[in-house]
């Protein structure tokens, strides 16, 4: 597909307008620990367990920087191809909420652990499109408070308060709602593959605000509004084409862009405001006097840089030299680990674009229905291996094999016993089968003289009568070749 | 032994290892002392049950057990959390806050065998430079003459400087921000030490401006300084801003004299307007010095004058963000009275919490850090607070040690400055450019004004001299021989 590739516009009656996005991404740190306290940092259902004084700043405790949760940022930084800033300085965010317990949120904001790195997405089979990033800073989650416990009280969980988050921040390089959607899949991607962010949107380990506005071509840019907590990619998607059009259509009917904070509604898949630019926080950021900037040095760094794993823009162009994928199942494949170490094993001694075309078009299609991850699947590599090389010994048909690998993925069982136990193998002996199509033949003198006089479309039901009579066993190859060579006598 | 409450702490932990005295004995001297203080309110919380308690354990160790302050007993200031007690840094925003944990400095000196007898009153959170803040009324000097004028004890700490100076403590604990501790000890004619910043872990203590806090020990001279804050100072991988850099032998060289010292007299401490008294005592000083063989050496710090007014930007900075906490959601003070949502809510309990001192300062923090003033105020105090560190550091590549007067005046009477914040601001002019700097500092009592009461000398040393800022002070004090005490009476 080598079609020139176009971001999406918002058309109207006279004009045609572009969409600038920028995104926002919150991401949880895989660390023990919180960002700067001996709290639990794992995903809990029990309120409040675990914590550290800290965690519910109570006068006189100190926060600690969590080594990990700094090397992480800075694995995550090197994936991004990004500046690693061997000084960065944490800021107090101030402002009053009860999930906040110190009254302030640590974070970074002049000077970040990471700046100035980029991901390249891929816009169509043939072209990629670089998306800058601007930074990558650490800050502190905040808690939660829980509304829905009783009629007239609210309740505080600080399990997630002052766990570690990384934010990372992408320049307005989008273009449209599938860009924005390519960029946090491929982000998320990058994540896990350095295994410093689960990346589940759903339990919220990973979220997203977007920025969103319009102009008309070459003209300047417009006010932009920011869409917060997008908890998912379909959402993020939905949200921003349904805010882009509204922003057309608030800017055609003669009126202006507020600068605003949004909220997406999943319900009515709109966009509301939230809070405007004069009711906005004033945050006076400043350095935390309690903490002194975190100096890192080039050793460090160097260690991180040594333990990266093979990103998935390199795996993707390994996997189109050396297995001669198309891009678009390199891409696939590449986009995550689990999936590519199930591809090698599988593709290992076999034919790699049919051990490709199975995962995306088989396994996937079994795994997403059972909202089950490539690693747990039931099948393994191997175990599909096997069902492959029955096919091409030509034991079993394509459609045999599909039936027999929807079998072991519910069941679990080798393909081997799944034919033994069934009966399903292929008859690709000629005898057994020229006395089916003889069979066939006698009780079908009407058919057999439509194809004598030149009707080679009743082949086909010939051919569907003797799948029907050995269930689907016999091999179509061989069948085709016999009844061609009978009908002709 | 008849007055052991006055003797040296060495001489008191001679006398127990000799079983010239008991250590229960010994604490319920001080708890008897202690109660006859009422009248000053030093006190925010007794603790005797339990320091007795600890007095009979110590009573009970064999010798090679006694640890290096064993049943020593202490005063601490109501900043510090200690363990089960009450801890509210005079604030009714954390009144009858109890911590479940221990801070580092009080665990040290626990650690080393001292037995905390009470907590002591101060300003409300450390703001403040006469100890009028407190949620527990005034604390009063006990040199005051005539309790119808009752002196100010000086603050912040004011509790812990005056229960030194009536000898209700072996030693006791307070905290120095730009002042906390020396001008209370100027003012009660007691020794009182700010050490380094970064030698004492803050975990534990109450903040009020993270960047300058630092714990410090009241004494009677300047040799129990040496032994308080040798079991106070530790690196702490609780405060990220504790330095590792190794304490010095304090008592090494303490005898030695001030032979060959460079004393440096800075003349931008020569402030007009000073009272005669205190240019005598600061010439008194210069003179022992110089008999003493020291070197007396002219210097210039440029941005003295600056050190004020960055001070009063940068902690309450810091303030307006350290007490943003206490809001009512999780612990301490909740308003009584109704609310209809979460922001009065907290208006009301802040607004009850707080006291005027404490509001006067976040509402200045909060200000100062506003969007559109944080460039002109907070960013610009930064810098010259780095010129003030750049000051001393020139200071410090000629001299071992810079001399000054620690405040601009005796103890005043209470109320005379309340209604005047910039007058009482100016309490700390003295103190404040070596807190920005984070230097260690100390005041040790040189002579009595002309109103009878005490005035204290004030030495600063270079970052992490710790020992040759004791050297020089304990030479002072052999010659001033200050033996003046507050007139308690039968006491």
């Amino acid at each position: 597909m080598m079609s020139e590739y176009n971001a999406k516009k918002i058309k109207s009656a006279n004009d045609e307008w572009e969409i600038i996005i920028g995104l926002e991404v919150h991401a949880q740190i895989i660390t023990n620990l919180k960002l700067f306290s001996n709290g639990a940092a794992e995903f809990r259902k029990e309120a409040n367990h675990k914590l550290d004084l800290l965690d519910i700043g109570l006068p006189g405790t100190l926060p600690v920087i969590n080594r990990m949760a700094v090397d992480q940022a800075i694995k995550t930084g090197l994936a991004l191809n990004a500046t690693i800033n061997k000084r960065s300085i944490f800021d107090r965010k101030n402002y009053f909420y009860p999930d906040l317990p110190l009254g302030y949120q640590i974070s970074q904001f002049k000077d970040p652990i990471v700046s100035e790195g980029f991901i390249n997405i891929d816009i169509s089979d043939s072209k990629t499109k670089t998306i800058k990033i601007e930074r990558l800073h650490l800050e502190q989650d905040a808690g939660k408070s829980l509304h829905d416990q009783s009629p007239d009280k609210t309740f505080i969980d600080y399990n997630r308060a002052g766990v570690a988050l990384m934010e990372i921040v992408s320049y307005p390089d989008l273009s449209d709602w599938e860009e924005a959607g390519n960029y946090l899949t491929k982000l998320r991607s990058i994540l896990r593959f350095v295994n410093t962010c689960d990346g589940n949107m759903e339990e919220g380990s990973l979220r997203c605000d977007a920025n969103v506005s319009v102009r008309k071509p070459n003209e300047p840019l417009g006010t932009r509004c920011e869409i917060k907590n997008l908890n998912s990619i379909k959402n993020l998607m939905k949200a921003i084409e349904y805010e882009a059009t509204r922003q057309v259509t608030v800017l055609e009917g003669g009126n202006k862009i507020i600068q605003e904070t949004r909220l997406f509604d999943t319900n009515s898949g709109k966009t509301k405001t939230m809070r405007s630019k004069e009711e906005a926080h004033d945050y006076r950021y400043f350095p935390d006097p309690d903490l002194l900037p975190l100096e890192l040095t080039d050793k460090r760094i160097e260690d991180i840089s040594k333990t990266l794993p093979e990103l998935p823009d390199d795996l993707k162009i390994r996997l189109l030299n050396q297995y001669g994928l198309s891009a678009y199942d390199a891409r696939v494949i590449s986009s995550d680990q689990g999936t590519t170490e199930y591809f090698e094993v599988l593709s290992n001694n076999r034919d790699a674009k049919q051990a490709a075309n199975w995962i995306i078009t088989n396994l996937f299609g079994k795994l997403n229905d059972s909202g089950k991850s490539i690693k747990d699947s039931p099948i393994d590599a191997k175990e599909l291996g096997k069902l492959l090389d029955l096919i091409n010994k030509q034991i079993i048909s394509n459609k045999i094999a599909k039936e027999v690998f929807e079998e072991m993925f519910t069941s679990g069982k080798s393909a081997a016993t799944i034919i033994e136990k069934k009966g399903l193998k292929q008859i690709s002996n000629t005898d057994e089968i020229e006395g089916i199509v003889d069979k066939i033949i006698s009780s079908n003198e009407k058919q057999k003289k439509q194809y004598q006089s030149g009707n080679t479309k009743v082949l086909g039901w010939f051919v569907g009568q003797v799948m029907k009579e050995t269930k689907g066993q016999a091999n179509p190859s061989v069948v085709n070749k016999v009844i061609i060579d009978k009908l002709k006598k | 032994m008849t007055n052991i409450m006055n003797a040296d702490i060495k001489n008191i932990i001679k006398a127990i290892a000799n079983k010239e005295y008991s250590v229960e004995e010994l604490v319920n001297d001080f708890i008897k002392k202690i109660d006859k203080l009422d009248k000053f309110n030093l006190v925010s919380e007794k603790l005797y049950d339990e320091a007795i308690l600890q007095a009979k354990k110590a009573d009970a160790k064999k010798k090679e057990d006694r640890l290096p302050l064993e049943g020593i007993p202490i005063a601490v200031k109501d900043i510090f959390c200690t363990e089960g007690n009450k801890t509210s840094a005079s604030s009714n925003i954390l009144k009858n806050f109890k911590a479940p944990y221990e801070s580092t400095v009080t665990q040290s000196l626990k650690n080393a065998g001292a037995i905390i007898i009470c907590k002591t009153n101060m300003d409300e959170f450390a703001m403040g430079s006469a100890s009028d803040t407190c949620n527990l009324g005034n604390v009063i000097n006990p040199w005051t003459k005539d309790f119808s004028k009752p002196l100010t004890p000086g603050g912040s700490s004011g509790g812990s400087a005056g229960i030194m100076a009536a000898s209700g403590a072996c030693f006791s604990l307070g905290t120095d921000t730009g002042g906390s501790i020396r001008q209370p000890a100027s003012f009660c004619g007691v020794v009182g030490i700010k050490p380094t910043y970064g030698r004492c872990s803050r975990f534990g203590i109450i903040a009020f401006a993270s960047s300058l806090d630092q714990a410090g020990p009241f004494t009677k001279n300047v040799e129990d300084g040496a032994l308080a804050l040798t079991h106070m100072v530790s690196y702490d991988k609780k405060d990220s801003t504790t330095s590792m850099e190794k304490m010095p032998d304090l008592f090494k060289n303490l005898k030695n004299g001030v032979r060959g010292l460079k004393i440096g007299i800075p003349k931008q401490y020569d402030i007009e307007g000073i009272p005669s008294e205190i240019k005598d005592l600061w010439n008194k000083g210069k003179k022992i010095l110089e008999k003493l063989g020291a070197e007396i050496i002219d210097i210039s710090l440029p941005h003295t004058k600056y050190a004020l007014p960055t001070y009063y930007i940068i902690a309450p900075a810091e303030a307006s963000a350290n007490l943003a906490r206490y809001d009512g959601v999780k612990y301490g003070y909740r308003s009584k009275n109704k609310f209809e949502d979460l922001n009065e809510m907290y208006c009301k309990t802040r607004g009850e919490g707080f006291g005027k001192e404490v509001k006067r300062r976040l509402l200045i923090g909060t200000y100062v850090l506003s969007s559109g003033y944080y460039d002109a105020y907070y960013l610009h105090a930064q810098k010259v607070r780095r010129r003030i560190i750049e000051d001393f550091d020139n200071a410090f590549n000629k001299i071992d040690l810079i001399l000054t007067p620690t405040a601009p005046s005796d103890a005043f009477m209470i109320g005379e400055k309340t209604e005047d914040p910039i007058s009482m601001y100016l309490n700390d002019i003295f103190t404040v450019p070596s807190s920005l700097a984070g230097l260690p500092a100390l005041s040790l009592p040189g002579a009595m004004s002309d109103n009878g009461r005490p005035l204290g000398l004030q030495l600063i040393g270079n970052t992490f001299c710790e020992d040759l800022l004791l050297r020089g002070a304990y030479a002072i004090e052999q010659e001033i021989c200050f033996k003046n005490e507050p007139p308690l009476g039968n006491l």
